[in-house]
């Protein structure tokens, strides 16, 4: 009798175990599924979503100005929606199997996006990235040939996608809503090209290449017929100057891309190094190559820069905090620029201030 | 065997009631602890209605309504991270003065004549409240390794009654003692400091001698006497609950969030509303000062409900 009733309790209780355990678990499922629901804001980041399109080897920009409603709903950006639309720009970035997963991921999760079209050119293809493969060795000897065949490739595939054609390393930070407000001063019909502007060697002056520079439609046209015609030399270890060199003898003009205070827009270092007075030693090179007077400290630098290289993976995401999120509540900036004219009389409506 | 199966199916039933039961109790337990926590703390409201609707002058006079007074404590190994504060940041106080252990020459200080960094805090704000507990409402202290955007401390203090004892920052708790991180910076309303400056010196609780051997550092010190005032520390968030006093600098979050959400690193980053961040050197400083002040992106136009002017005869803002 008595081991009956042993029985009986070790029944019930294994019972009751069974049933606690598969409750549990019951629960736990419940629950997870409640836990995985994130705040919005870091799902619907215009930054976070990339072209499901595997076909395609270019990015489409990720211009979704809206999505971030939530986070920034005192933010009107209607003025730089408008720009997007009106002045469209292709980015192609430099850089090389090694640094795709090293530098230029930071630049596909920062910037890159902002373009109107982006593009990723190494040596060799690469289908995930994705990154278009110029069929070309690596290394510092080869920057203008690779410079060449990406402008080729550029203008072979994509020449009506866009009116202005911007090249940049994948160590360069680019502030796009800048750059297309730099340029909605321009036609791209006009032969014309703009970055930081070097006087050496050429007599109109050339871009500096890390600090990225912008050709014209006309000036990409040009660029690309000058090869086929054997106006300019396919070699040349210096990439800037050698497309300098170019640009002068085929008439593209060398452009001023400082801002209406003459300060400078697209710089070859990173802001500390422009800031700070001294930092840059005297002897330094860079002094003597500024085509217009260089400025050390506060001056350095217009408000609405459009570059700055030398950039790591660190300082990608710091400027594109500084940039785009963090600001000063309430503060008049000193620095007021206007729309270009065109844009102006096009548009009345999105001039309306509250 | 009938009576084997469902005592089986009694202990079943028995068990995953048990097991509701004691989730449920587990449930309102952490919603509890949650809504507590919330409770303690500040969010950042958004402006309502009835501000916006505020003409130009009207919003000017609202803005000007904030008087922030800064108490920056430096020694003189500080003097560069001391120049640069005075350079940049400062500037955007209503009144910004630095205190310091003794008299440094290249300086204008108020010598607290300490090398006891509580002494000198103490001492600090007895100093701004006999001087200046008519001319301003909020009392901002902070040491020079940290950058300080005055504009969105007073954004973030809109809708807070200085007449109320507010204590804010970046708090942490020691055992049962939640206190605010000198290194994020420490905003105290006029009323704290009134409370603070009348209490008598109790030795052991809220020594004005300096502290004992077993060193208690400056921040909790303070936390102990505002405690024993009736001020509490409060954690300081804007809406979406991330911190805007900072005790590292953007660099350091910007690493942690590349480690920690690679993709995610900006968004998870930092509050679009950050009033500091700590730790930056010299050159750092300039860098905010031009990141903040003037790099932005054309065409991204807010409408804010405060105005505030740059300062006078200054070339970096």
């Amino acid at each position: 009798m008595a081991s009956k009733s042993w029985l009986n309790i070790l029944t019930f209780l294994c019972g009751s175990a069974v049933g606690f355990v598969l409750c549990s678990q019951l629960l736990s499922i419940l629950l997870e599924e409640q836990k995985d629901i994130q705040p919005s804001v870091l799902h619907n980041d215009p930054h976070a979503r990339h072209s499901d399109d595997s076909e395609q080897n270019h990015l489409e920009g990720q211009m979704n100005f809206d999505a971030d409603a939530s986070q920034h709903k005192d933010e009107n950006t209607d003025i730089a929606e408008k720009l997007y639309q009106k002045v469209k720009i292709l980015c192609w970035v430099m850089t090389g199997p090694q640094n795709l997963e090293k530098k230029a991921k930071h630049v596909k999760a920062t910037w890159a996006q902002r373009c109107n079209k982006v593009l990723f050119m190494s040596s060799e293809e690469n289908k995930d990235f994705p990154a278009v493969g110029l069929k070309t060795r690596e290394g510092r000897d080869q920057l203008y040939w690779k410079t060449i065949k990406a402008f080729q490739y550029v203008h072979d595939h994509y020449l009506d996608d866009a009116d202005w054609f911007m090249k940049a390393d994948d160590d360069t930070y680019v502030i796009l809503d800048n750059l297309r407000w730099l340029l909605s001063k321009y036609n791209p019909e006009d032969p014309i090209y703009f970055g930081r502007r070097f006087k050496p060697y050429v007599k109109q002056g050339y871009m500096s290449g890390g600090a990225g520079y912008v050709l014209s439609k006309e000036a990409l046209k040009r660029f690309v017929e000058a090869f086929k015609t054997d106006k300019c030399t396919h070699s040349s270890s210096i990439e800037d100057l050698a497309l300098g060199r170019c640009m002068e003898i085929i008439n593209v003009e060398a452009g001023d891309s400082r801002d209406t205070t003459g300060k400078e827009t697209f710089h070859p270092f990173v802001p500390e190094h422009h800031l700070i007075k001294g930092y840059l030693p005297r002897t330094f090179w860079y002094w003597n190559y500024n085509y217009y007077p260089p400025v050390e400290g506060p001056g350095c630098c217009s408000d609405l820069a459009v570059s700055f290289h030398y950039v790591d993976p660190t300082t990608m995401y710091e400027l594109e905090y500084l940039v785009y999120h963090l600001r000063p509540y309430g503060y008049l900036y000193r620095y007021q620029p206007a729309l270009p004219e065109k844009m102006l009389k096009e548009n009345h409506t999105i001039l309306v201030k509250d | 065997m009938l009576s084997g199966s469902s005592l089986f199916l009694k202990g079943v039933l028995l068990g995953s009631i048990f097991c509701v039961l004691m989730t449920v109790l587990g449930l309102i337990r952490t919603d509890y602890g949650k809504r507590r926590r919330h409770y303690e703390h500040h969010h950042l409201q958004a402006p309502n209605e009835d501000i916006l609707k505020l003409a130009e002058d009207e919003r000017t006079n609202l803005s000007k309504s904030f008087r922030v007074y800064c108490i920056i404590l430096v020694k003189p190994k500080d003097v560069r991270l001391w120049a640069a504060v005075k350079e940049t940041w400062a500037k955007h106080c209503d009144k910004a003065e630095f205190f310091s252990s003794e008299n440094v020459k290249v300086f204008e200080s108020v010598n607290m004549g300490t090398n006891d960094m509580w002494l000198m805090m103490r001492k600090a704000y007895k100093y701004a409240f006999d001087k200046y507990g008519d001319q301003y409402n909020w009392f901002f202290l902070a040491r020079p390794t940290t950058f300080a955007i005055i504009e969105n401390l007073k954004y973030f203090l809109l809708k807070k009654n200085s007449s109320q004892p507010f204590y804010l920052g970046h708090t942490e708790k020691s055992g049962d003692l939640e206190y605010v991180r000198v290194g994020g910076g420490i905003v105290l309303s006029i009323e704290s400091i009134k409370r603070l400056n009348s209490l008598p010196s109790i030795p052991e609780k809220c020594s004005e001698k300096g502290r004992k051997v077993w060193d208690v550092s400056e921040d909790k010190q303070l936390a102990v006497c505002l405690k024993y005032a009736g001020v509490f520390a409060e954690n300081a968030e804007d809406s979406k609950g991330k911190d805007v006093f900072n005790t590292k600098s953007v660099g350091i979050f910007i690493k942690e969030a590349m480690t920690n959400h690679p993709n995610q690193v900006v968004e998870g980053c930092c509050s679009d509303m950050a009033i500091t961040f700590n730790g930056l050197t010299c050159n750092q400083m300039y860098v905010m000062m031009y990141g903040v002040y003037h790099l932005r992106a054309f065409g991204h136009v807010f409408s804010d409900v405060l105005v505030f002017l740059p300062a006078n005869a200054s070339d970096n803002d």
